[in-house]
């Protein structure tokens, strides 16, 4: 018993930080399925929620509006992002369109420096901070706020790219794109609602963390880069893979920290990354290639 | 011709250096040189690697770190002649280089770009939480100059007389890296990687060897550094550096080895120049990466020349011809 109940709250906050990272995998596989680009700036756009939201909690204190206005503000940074910054480029190479995406990244974080400074805001949490106890550990509502909600969202997403038509659109660009043109799909406008879609899931992903962690301008360097870590892990492209990487990556990283050393917790996504490229580069459940 | 052409070339680089150092006024701006000098031999490596090997490396400064570090950390703890320390710095990086190297190139697409950044930040974490050996996020003190003899290099302006013929050393080196047999490969490689395979170009091998070579470059780079400011501290090594360093490629324009020159040299200038630019650093930085890359591609050289030629020809009336 007194060796579990340290564990169970690992777990718990370890797939707190899981389902997070999850969300964040979910918009760079979105991207690359629909343009195999690679988008470097996903964690500003979960640094832009959590402080969007936060100043709109500011004007108008209700936290729905200002969940929903972050993730449409978000929405709406992602789409001008493709429209400005990649869909000019004349000659759309990979190492060209990684350097954009990263210009794109230190860009945004700039702005946000020069719009909120430095310090870190709070938001408050979605219902309170009365802990619960389950069984030996506790948890906080804001906790079960996040994975709910992510589970969610999961689940949505999965509708949308199974049921409906748009869905079934994205996944065939996904699949073939010059296919997918010839019966009559606009590409561009699939490429346009992949970035949209990303930059939601990451805003969303922002503006749930924040409760937990504060918003603060430089937030989305790390949590982009780990959304991504997960994303590579599970197998880039996959809902699934990055929903397992995602979480997978929240439990390894709360166990290290807990059991070897919190210095090194930021130090597991990527030894993890470099593990899974080295051994098995298609991801844990990537089977493609 | 050839060989006259590449003596003209490096005769001229060594008489503006001298130039240079005759006409520069003080210590401040032999310090600035020095680091101009130290970015131009990180650059470098990453412009063979970018420019030519069509890869990219996110975690460059972890490179230029292991270097510092392990020129810093030999002599000022154990007392290892710097000289060696240096040397055992490049073997440290290239083996880093060698082996992360060797599984991310055996692979197509962006694998190279997330092992290093992975890397980087690991390096970057570990030179913070390895406190008994690096001195953690405090820094690292202490560290001797580099001397030969009882010369010793520990003034701005005896360093650049040690920093500036390396970096003509190193440019010279690059020049002829990129116009041998091993060069023209590389050249095949970055216009089809399946057509220079097909013609017996073992691109794995080519991409990896130009990968080591810029690990090297930036571990040189690191040493130097560590016994130029004879204090080292993490901060210089994080994700911003490695994106300083791409975004100085991109400016001075990829594939272009004296273009690493141009694009160092502003983007160490320009943070000293405006003193207003170390707040909107970041932001200077995106614009440059995203801009260059849409509208300017082959770096800002290259870049105006080309829209001058075409105001030109647009002014003598002519046509694009179909």
């Amino acid at each position: 018993m007194e060796i579990f109940a340290p564990l169970l709250q690992y777990l718990i906050s370890g797939l707190t930080n899981g389902a997070i990272y999850a969300l964040i995998a979910l918009g760079f596989g979105i991207i690359y399925n629909a343009t195999t680009i690679i988008n470097f700036a996903q964690g500003e756009m979960v640094m832009l929620g959590a402080l969007g939201a936060i100043s709109i909690y500011h004007l108008q204190p209700s936290l729905p509006l200002a969940f929903l206005g972050g993730v449409a503000v978000v929405t709406l940074v992602g789409v001008v992002f493709e429209r400005l910054a990649l869909r000019p480029v004349k000659d759309p190479n990979p190492i060209t369109l990684i350097i954009i995406t990263v210009g794109g990244a230190v860009f945004f974080k700039g702005v946000a420096m020069l719009i909120w400074g430095k310090e870190a805001y709070p938001l408050p949490a979605f219902s309170g901070n009365v802990p619960l106890h389950l069984g030996p550990a506790t948890i906080l509502p804001q906790n079960l706020w996040v994975m709910g909600l992510t589970a969610l969202l999961v689940l949505a997403l999965e509708a949308f790219f199974r049921l409906t038509l748009m869905g079934k659109a994205m996944r065939a660009c996904a699949y073939n794109t010059r296919a997918a043109r010839l019966v009559g799909i606009a590409a561009g406008r699939m490429v346009q609602l992949s970035f949209g879609l990303a930059a939601a899931l990451g805003a969303g992903a922002g503006i749930l963390i924040a409760p937990l962690t504060l918003g603060v301008y430089d937030m989305g360097t790390m949590l982009g880069l780990k959304g991504f870590s997960a994303a590579i892990i599970g197998g880039l492209g996959s809902l699934l893979g990055g929903v397992l990487g995602g979480l997978l990556l929240g439990v390894a990283e709360a166990l290290a920290s807990g059991l070897i050393s919190s210095g090194y917790r930021d130090a597991v996504a990527f030894l993890l990354l470099l593990l899974v490229l080295f051994l098995r580069p298609q991801g844990l459940v990537g089977g493609q290639k | 011709m050839k060989l006259g052409g590449l003596l003209n070339r490096w005769t001229l680089f060594a008489a503006l250096m001298l130039l240079v150092a005759a006409v520069v006024p003080n210590e401040y701006y032999f310090t600035l040189l020095n680091f101009i000098g130290i970015h131009t031999l990180l650059v470098v490596g990453l412009n063979l690697l970018m420019g030519y090997a069509g890869q990219i490396s996110l975690g460059h400064a972890a490179f230029f770190g292991l270097g510092a570090y392990t020129s810093g950390i030999l002599t000022a703890t154990y007392g290892v002649n710097p000289w060696l320390a240096l040397v055992l710095g490049l073997m440290v990086s290239g083996a880093a280089a060698f082996l992360i190297g060797v599984p991310a190139l055996k692979l197509r697409g962006y694998y190279l770009a997330m092992a290093t950044l992975g890397f980087g930040i690991i390096v970057y974490i570990i030179l913070n939480e390895a406190q008994p050996w690096t001195g953690g996020p405090s820094g690292l003190a202490g560290i001797p100059s580099l001397s030969l003899g009882d010369w010793s290099f520990n003034t701005p302006t005896r360093l650049y007389f040690l920093i500036w013929p390396t970096v003509g050393g190193v440019l010279a080196l690059s020049a002829n890296l990129v116009d041998s047999r091993s060069g023209r490969a590389l050249r095949a490689l970055h216009d089809s990687e399946a057509a220079a395979q097909s013609l017996g170009v073992d691109t794995a091998r080519l991409k990896l060897k130009i990968f080591v070579w810029s690990a090297l470059y930036a571990s040189l780079a690191g040493s130097l550094y560590a016994h130029t400011l004879n204090f080292i501290a993490p901060a210089s090594f994080g994700f911003m550096f490695s994106i300083k360093l791409v975004t100085m490629v991109v400016l001075g324009g990829m594939a272009s080895i004296w273009g690493s020159l141009l694009g160092a040299g502003v983007l160490t200038v320009l943070p000293e120049l405006l003193t207003v630019f170390h707040d909107y650093e970041v932001i200077v930085f995106g614009v440059i990466l995203m801009v260059v890359m849409i509208f300017l591609p082959q770096g800002l050289v290259r870049g105006l020349m080309d829209l001058k030629q075409w105001r030109e020809f647009k002014r003598e009336g002519g046509s694009i011809p179909v």
